[in-house]
This record gives structure tokens, sequence and C-alpha cells, in this order.
């Protein structure tokens, strides 16, 4: 999904002190230890601050700003940015103020939060930076002394001359040292000396999120903003035929009704907005409005065309191969004996808790946005883009998002709220419905898979994958004469040693339905399709699920994944009325194994009594965090596997809102047991690798207990 | 002009008797601590205390609020030390923190009918609240957690 961007640019990146003219512009929410937020409108930095590097400022009175450059979608980089800098830096966590970047990728590298990348792409930079700059400040206050380095040290924000015992805070030292030449290779800390990262901290912003005090897009509020709300086509892609405003403009508080387009890369949508004082009044005018749409010009699918066209071509197609090793479709050819089944993951909305919704301003030869925003540097190319405005001149500012899941990694609602604004001549903020947000996509794509293998002496001798789905990348320009190169994605890496004979090949399929990442992405679906059919293999040599993984996986780090899920799980001394299952997958550079227990409900269907999930993404930061987002991915990883998914009628979506989209619920929640391995591997990610491997996990344990293979997602559990 | 006591003030709104507390609190008070999530009484992202009950915002009329005593998130307590707010602090529940409001509303009423929860209890008053990150074994939690500081709080 993103880039790595791990590039050394220490050098580059530190800025010297010149008065600061151009230097950093920053939106955010000042967290001062006292309490109450102070919203930071963009502006230059005062005369008096000093901007050390782009993530560290320092104020004469010491007081030490770190800047987020990423999203703060609830995966908790608001926490884990400063806490990486603060390390290293050597200043306390609780006398901190963070704030958010502006999109600046030229300043702060990649800003796209997807992929799991937050962590994984910038951790060496910051630790790197932030030493720097502790040496940077320790040899102002040497040569301020007149002193040796070597009897300097930092901590908590002051310089310290050991010897004599007297110090300096950062404030007195950060305008000498920002005069300073970085230094190339600071020292950093080995892991045994953190204070900060690997402690399970507490997150700076959990108390605003306890009063209602924090401030999420759809809660910013701009001087003289107005609201609106759109009507959309909702097969997509068709054009306002004619639409009536009459009765929408008798609705008190309805300002102006105009059609507006909305762009998806470079598709164009359109739509009719209602402009109102206030949301409620764009709600009401909207249902007012009568629109009339031409939807002619691309076909409609509906759910059993879309899967029965792609079971056809996975039957009749070889497709795209990405990746062959062996010959896999010699070994089946030859074979006594082969499994050859297909696997079915339904379309899904993301339905964030906060709806989409974006402000815009379009000044004329400027534009800002503010909204809930994963990709600020995506946002800004592609609205200088499509509006002809110079991308300098397009701030976009980053709020709190309520939830994310690659949705607001799109930059088709900011296009319109743009457009919006344009037409309007001020700002205003486009609101979504739940109903728009759950129907208009873009969706995860509905996936078929045709798996294919064999066994001899009691292992994998041949496996042949086949996917037919829609490619994201397609959307974006992405060439259809390539594989989705995400068609191997969640499958582990050290079963390419023990399998000789292995293929992954993409069918081509297409429709006119939207689509794009959601959690996890391709690795969410491919997971279930693979991991379940190693069960089947496992199940065809004979062999214990959990062993026959053990043995083709034959590397360390997996080994040490799987001898961990034994020991918790209690998997050898499982009883004869529990179905336990087992998944491992990987994706952005982190293995989850999770295992799953089950039993029959007294009632009737199957009931998730334990889930025990073992984590190794390397190194990280801070341990709660990625329990939470663990325990968070298999709650979605459950919903998706068990209680939603959308359908198309006619390209339709045929549910509307949370009642005929149902989210699981706290009475629907397993008990969830995570486990972190410890090492010193590169950093992996942390927000979706723990969702792919639960639904085969879930499946697995099922056909453990009941001898029934669940091969079609979504299945209620109580049915089964 | 329809009279309410919101978080003990008592606020005059201009407004069509139709239309949901929610966006009379958000929209013309501009307090944005309740959250839209629905529209549709599904989610509890907008749960505020009419006359002490839970009842979701984004269904209730301004009409039915008339003359009554709201209190929302912001004004559930002065320092953000109610013992949900509290535990819900302790224990790092939130995660994108969206639904909190709403899920804080919620189990305020439950400790306050139900002092000592059971997880049933739990799961009975609380599912009315969706999480979509997924926070709720925290969630379970916390209510243990503030059900056990409340406790201590009359001693």
């Amino acid at each position: 999904m993103t880039k790595n961007d791990n590039i050394d640019n220490t050098r580059r990146n530190f800025l010297k002190l010149t008065g600061l003219g151009g230097a950093a512009l920053c939106l955010g929410f000042y967290f001062p230890a006292s309490g109450a937020p102070v919203v930071v409108r963009p502006s230059e930095l005062s005369d008096s601050e000093i901007e050390l590097c782009p993530w560290i400022i320092i104020n004469p009175s010491g007081k030490v700003t770190i800047v987020n450059h990423r999203a703060e979608m609830g995966q908790g980089s608001f926490q884990s940015v400063p806490q990486i800098v603060a390390e290293e830096l050597e200043v306390d966590m609780n006398d901190i103020n963070v704030i958010f970047a502006i999109g600046n990728e030229k300043k702060y590298g990649g800003q796209i939060t997807g992929g799991s990348s937050t962590i994984r792409s910038s951790y060496k930079r910051l630790l790197k930076l932030s030493a720097a700059a502790r040496e940077m400040l320790i040899t102002a206050a040497s040569t301020k002394w007149n002193v040796s380095v070597s009897d300097c040290y930092a901590e908590s924000g002051h310089v310290i001359h050991k010897p004599s015992g007297k110090k300096l805070h950062y404030g007195e030292l950060a305008e000498a040292a920002s005069k300073l030449e970085a230094p190339k290779e600071p020292k950093l800390k080995k892991i045994s000396e953190y204070k900060l990262i690997r402690k399970p901290l507490r997150r700076i912003d959990t108390p605003l999120k306890t009063n209602g005090k924090l401030v999420f897009g759809l809660d910013t509020r701009i001087p003289g903003m107005l609201f609106a709300s759109v009507e959309r086509d909702p097969r997509y892609f068709g054009k306002v035929k004619n639409f009536d405003a009459t009765a929408a403009l008798k609705v008190p508080g309805v300002k102006r009704v105009f059609k507006v387009k909305m762009g998806y890369y470079e598709h164009i949508r359109e739509g009719v907005a209602v402009v109102a004082n206030s949301t409620w009044a764009a709600l009401e005018g909207r249902k007012q409005l009568k629109v009339e749409w031409d939807s002619s010009g691309f076909k409609h699918w509906s759910t059993p065309e879309i899967f029965d066209t792609q079971n056809n071509l996975l039957k009749a197609e070889e497709g795209m191969i990405l990746k062959t090793q062996g010959n896999p479709t010699e070994v089946l050819s030859k074979a006594n004996k082969k499994l050859d089944v297909v696997y079915q993951t339904p379309y899904q909305s993301h339905v964030a808790m906060e709806p989409i919704n974006c402000i815009a301003h379009h000044k004329g030869d400027s534009i800002e946005i503010w909204g809930p925003i994963q990709a600020p540097g995506w946002v800004q190319d592609y609205v200088s883009k499509q509006f002809e405005i110079d991308k300098e001149k397009v701030i976009v500012n980053m709020t709190f998002l309520g939830g994310g899941f690659g949705r607001k990694a799109m930059n088709d609602y900011p296009y319109e709220a743009v457009a919006v604004s344009k037409e309007i001549g001020g700002p205003v903020q486009v609101v979504w419905t739940r109903e728009d947000d759950a129907t208009l996509g873009p969706f995860r794509p509905g996936m078929s898979y045709r798996c294919e293998g064999t066994i001899s002496n009691g292992k994998i001798d041949a496996l042949k994958f086949r996917m037919a789905g829609q490619n994201n990348g397609h959307w974006s320009g992405a060439p259809k004469d390539k594989p989705n190169w995400s068609t191997s994605e969640g499958f582990l890496k050290p079963y390419y040693e023990s399998i000789k004979n292995v293929s992954f090949a993409d069918v081509l399929f297409e429709t006119s339905i939207p689509t794009s990442f959601w959690r996890s992405v391709y690795a969410s679906t491919n997971g279930f399709a693979y991991e379940s059919f190693i069960d089947e293999m496992a199940h065809e040599a004979g062999k214990d699920p959990l062993d026959f993984r053990r043995e083709h996986l034959q590397e360390d780090r997996c080994q040490k994944v799987i001898d961990k899920m034994q020991e918790v799980s209690g998997w050898k001394n499982r009883k004869k009325n529990e179905g336990y299952g087992v998944a491992i997958t990987e994706c952005f550079n982190s293995t989850v194994g999770q295992v799953v227990k089950v039993s029959k409900n007294p009632d009737g269907g199957i009931k998730i009594d334990k889930v025990w999930a073992v984590m190794d993404c390397g190194w990280y930061v801070n341990p709660d965090i990625i329990h939470a987002q663990v325990e968070g991915s298999i709650v979605m990883g459950l919903g998706a596997a068990t209680t939603h998914q959308i359908t198309f009628k006619e390209n339709i979506v045929e549910q509307h809102n949370f009642y005929d989209y149902p989210m699981p619920r706290i009475n629907e929640i397993p008990s969830i047991e995570v486990y972190i391995i410890d090492n010193e591997e590169d950093a992996g990610g942390v927000g979706e690798p723990a969702l792919p491997p639960f639904a085969p996990a879930l499946t697995n344990a099922i056909f453990d207990l009941t001898g029934k293979r669940i091969r079609t997602l979504p299945f209620s559990l109580g049915t089964v | 002009m329809i009279q309410l006591t919101v978080n003990g003030k008592t606020e005059n709104f201009d407004v069509s008797p139709e239309m949901p507390l929610l966006w009379a609190i958000r929209d013309t008070l501009g307090l944005t601590g309740t959250k839209f999530g629905c529209g549709v009484a599904q989610c509890g992202a907008c749960v505020v205390h009419l006359d002490g009950e839970a009842v979701r915002s984004c269904v209730t009329k301004m009409s039915r609020a008339k003359g009554k005593n709201v209190v929302t998130i912001e004004g559930l307590s002065q320092n953000n030390d109610h013992p949900a707010q509290k535990a819900w602090q302790e224990i790092d529940v939130p995660q994108c923190g969206y639904c909190h409001s709403g899920q804080i509303m919620s189990a305020a009423v439950l400790l306050r009918e139900n002092p000592n929860p059971s997880d049933q209890d739990i799961d009975d008053a609380m599912a009315g609240n969706i999480c979509r990150c997924g926070t709720y074994p925290r969630i379970r939690k916390a209510i243990h957690l503030a059900s056990q500081m409340q406790e201590k709080n009359k001693i």
C-alpha cells in the first residue's frame, strides 16, 4: 500500500536556526499538562521557537513539542510516534505537547497512514533524529560550561553536568544546539536501556476521548462554514439527468442546491448537493430532493452474477502468474489424489464509526481542507491536479479520525467538498450519512479463490492458487495485463522453502463497482482461502494441523510463534468436545498466529470460547497498543466472517445501515488473549496483521469440532 | 423557542420541534462530544441522558426534550472524573474514541441503576452501543473497575 520511506535524511532535515522564515506549519491540539486542549491553527512558529528537526520544536521555556506526522485513527500513532522521539530525546511524556503535522511529504516523508506503516517506515529515522537532537543539546551545554561532553548527560528535558550537578533545560540550549552540525551517527540506546519504548504507557489522547473534548473531523468548525449533504448516483457512475430542487429549497435553512462532481481517481461521479446552515437542514432538504439518473453506459452487476462469473473464470483460465516455483500444474495432473476447491469472501464496507466527512474552503487561488484524512499528501496531489492549483497552496489539515480502515485514504470525499466549496465560495462541511457511507463504496472487493493441492509422504507436494476478484489498483490506473501484486499477500514466505511446487495467479475480473483498501487489504481475504486450504492439506495428510504447519514452516520466527500458540492454548491437551483451529498469516512484515477454541452451543450453533493470538512484529513501541490492535482486529475479523456482507442488485447495495449490515456487539465477543514475541528484528506493522488469521482459525476450529468445512464467508455461527 | 436544560444550564433553541436533539446539541449549541453515528438509533454514539435516562439523541425530537434536563458527555462530570471516565482512562479503553461518549453515557446509567453489574448485565446494558474498533473486552473490564471505584467512593 505504501512504499517504505525509511530514507536517511538526518542531515537534510535538520534545520539551522534561520529566523524560521518558512519553517514549520502546524495544526494540532496542544496538550498542556494542566488539561484542556488548545486548538492551534496553521501558523508559523513564533520567532522564539526552534525547530530542531521536523519532529521536535523547543520553546525557550523548555517546553518540547513533538510532531506526529501520521493520521490517528485509533491505531495509536499519536502516542507511539512521540513515545519514540521522547525516548532518544530524553524528555518525559507528561511534559510534552503533541501536534499533528499538516500534509508536507517533502518535510516528513510519506504520510499515508496505511499498510500498517507508521512505525515500521519511520522508526529508524525518528530514533536517529531524536538521538542527534539530544547530542546537539548536550554539546551546546558542554560548550557553554566549557566542560567535557562526556561529563554531561541528558535527562527529563535537561542537560546535566555530572561532576558539578549543574543543569540547563532544553529551552536554554535549543538556539545554540540548532547552530551545530547534526552528528551523522548519534549513539542509539540498546533495547535494554529503553525507559519509554516497549513500555505499556497510557495514551496521551485518552482523557480527551472520555469527556467529549477530542475534535474529530465531523466536530471541526471553521468560522462561517455551511453544511452540505449530497445525493449521489446509487449505481456510482451515472450522470444527473435532471433534478427538482423546489421542495428542498423550501426547507428552512437550505441555501443552495446544485449539481456537483466527485472524482474517484480519474473516474467522475455525480451528485446533487444541498447546502444549508445546519447538518439537519441539509439532510432534511436532501430528503425533499428529486433526482433522475442516467446510469447507462456501464454494466450493472448483481451479487450472484459476480460470484458465478468469478467461478467460471477460475474453471476456464490460468490467469496471470504472480509467483511460481517448480511445476505445480504438472505435479497436480499426475497426482493420484488432489484437492480442488473454491473459497469465497464477500464485498465489505468499512463503516468507520465517524461517517465520511470533510471541510473544504476553496479561496480562489488556494484551497484549505480539514478532515479525517489518512493520506494528506495524496489529497494534496490529487486536489492540486484536479482543481489546477499549486500543491503548496493546497493545505491539508489532519484531524483525529473516528476510524479509517483504508476508506479515509481515498481522495473522493475531499474532492467533493472542494467542489461544493468552489461553487458557494466559502467554507463548507460535506457530511455523509451512515447510509451513504455503507452503500456508496469503495468496498473491499468480493473474491473467489481456486485452491488445488496434493500431498506426498505426508507433506505438501504442490499448491496452485488462482484468485478472481477486482484489483483495487485498476481504479488508480494499474495495468490490467499484470497480476494483482497482492495475490500472494498473507501467505508465509517459509512455505516456499518446504513446498517445492507452488504458484499464485490472478484471473482478471472487473466490474463497475468501486473498490479499495480495507483493513489488511487482500491479506484479509487471501488469508482465509490459503490458511483454510493448508488446513485441508493437513487433514488430507492425516496430520495435526499445528504440527503440519511446524513441519512446513522451518524458520526460526515461525517456529517461535507456533511454539507459543501451542503453549498458551493447551493445543495438545484439548478435550473431546472442543474444536481447536489454527491459522498463521504474514502481512506488512508481521506474522500473527491465532488459535480459536469453539464448542457446540446447547441451543444449537457454535460458540467461540477463546482466541489466543501471538504477534511477532519485531521491534515495537507500546505493548498495550499492540494488545488493543490485536483485540480490535479479531473483533473486526469476527464481523467480516460471521455477521456482515455487502450485496448488490443491479449495482445498488442491498444493505443500508447497521440494522442490515450488523456489527458485532459486546455480547458476541469471545475472550481474547494476546502474546507478543520479543525480539530485535526490524519493526513490522501492528494495525492490520492480526485480522487475516482470525477467520481461517475459526473455520478450521469448526471443522475440527464438526467435520464441516466452511469455504464461503460470511456464515452464521448460529446455524453451522 | 424551545427551552431545555443542558448540563445544568437553561438553553433556548429557535429550531423546529421536529429537529433531533443530536443536531441541536451539536450544531446549535456547539457541544460536539455527542456523536452522529447512524441516525436511526442503531449504534449508540449519540447517547445522552434525558431526565436521567439514556436516550438516543439522533431520534429524540426537540418536542420530546422540551422542558427536560439533558446531560451530555461534556456535563457528566466536572473534571473528567466520573467513575466510568476514570476507569476508561485507567484501562485505556478507546482506540479511535468516536463511540466512547455514547459508551460512557450508557455505562453511567448502568452503574447508577446496577452498581455491581455482572458480565451478563453489562452485555444487556451495553449491546446497544457499537464499537467498530472492537474495544469491547476493555469496555467490559472498565465497567467492572468503575463499579469498584464507585463502591470505594461511597466509603
